[in-house]
């Protein structure tokens, strides 16, 4: 699992000249995160940190939630969200987290929800290559084919690949290298492309799985 | 405005001179050989301009040898140390594509006359 994460929002994305070559990067909104609850192994059956950013009206929250912020003595943000963390040891209830706990030119992971395709067919959803435009082909332009053998087995086997929901499912792309973090404008630049629409919740943890000798 | 653009301002350079399809002019590029870094000049007609903002690009158009060739640079490149204006064209279009398939006196640019 991961020694650092935040949680941001997708800006969108550009490009930036690095080393005389061009980039492309995601501008991520990263604000300064409060630590709302700590979650410990011991009491919670794990290590996690509950965070908040933002603000929101006091009028607006109902009252768990105010007792929530209230207990922690942190001002109350736009959403909660759970950072899950290999060890959550130095941080206390109240401290603030900025962009700059991830370093430029590290590697990080994204999480975030993907962009939602409703029911799409096997082309769009597996890369099916479909059928022939010609040669006879009649209302089977996009059908997946045969989908299974004869009397036997006599039934479809489990887990072929048909259409069906795609997209609205939480997706991690790995090993993005960080441009820049600016915790002045609390913006991250990550390279290369994130999870999800503009405005969409992203976490960024510290890659887990890079390549020995990377990140 | 675009959500990136206080992105983008950064990487944007200011000393790039006002020219437009079917001016010459002379691009500076940096060129890296090795360790040693030097600078060329790409000399020709301006054939078009692409894009907005920091994705902005030109294509410069001559003939080397009697052979087109052709480069598409960003506009806001920092590998191009300077941008030249030599001539002002006197072009109708935005975009010169039809200069492609001619030759000699059928390829040449009026220059622009200002009175």
């Amino acid at each position: 699992m991961a020694t650092t994460a935040i949680v941001g929002e997708k800006v969108g994305m550009s490009q930036k000249w690095v080393d005389d070559r061009i980039v492309p990067v995601t501008v991520l909104r990263v604000e300064p995160m409060r630590v709302v609850q700590v979650k410990t192994p011991e009491r919670d059956g794990y290590s996690a940190l509950q965070v908040t950013y933002g603000h929101r009206d006091a009028k607006k929250l109902n009252k768990p939630e105010a007792g929530h912020f209230a207990k922690a003595d942190v001002v109350a943000g736009t959403r909660l969200v759970e950072l899950r963390l290999d060890s959550v040891e130095g941080y206390t209830v109240g401290q603030e987290i900025a962009v700059d706990t991830v370093a430029p030119g590290s590697k990080v992971d994204v999480t975030a929800v993907s962009r939602g395709k409703g029911f799409a067919g096997t082309m769009k959803r597996h890369n099916f290559k479909g059928q022939g435009a010609s040669h006879g082909n009649h209302k089977h332009h996009r059908a997946p084919g045969a989908i299974g053998s004869c009397s036997f087995p006599g039934r479809v086997f489990k887990g072929v690949r048909m259409s069906g929901h795609m997209g609205n499912e939480q997706v991690t792309t790995l090993n993005l290298e960080v441009v820049e973090s600016d915790p002045e404008r609390n913006l991250l630049l990550v390279k290369g492309s994130v999870p999800g629409p503009k405005g969409g919740v992203v976490v960024v943890r510290n890659a887990v799985k890079s390549p020995v000798g990377e990140g | 405005m675009k959500s990136t653009d206080l992105i983008d301002n950064e990487s944007l350079r200011d000393d790039i001179p006002d020219f437009a399809a079917g001016d010459e002019v002379k691009v500076h590029v940096r060129v890296v050989e090795g360790s040693k870094e030097r600078v060329q000049i790409f000399q020709g007609n301006v054939i078009g301009r692409q894009g907005g903002g920091l994705h902005e690009t030109y294509t410069v158009r001559k003939l080397s040898y009697g052979v087109g060739v052709e480069r598409t640079f960003p506009l806001h490149a920092p590998t191009v140390t300077k941008i030249e204006v030599v001539k002002r064209g006197d072009v109708r279009r935005a975009k010169l594509y039809y200069l492609r398939g001619r030759t000699g006196k059928a390829a040449k640019i009026r220059e622009k006359r200002d009175f």
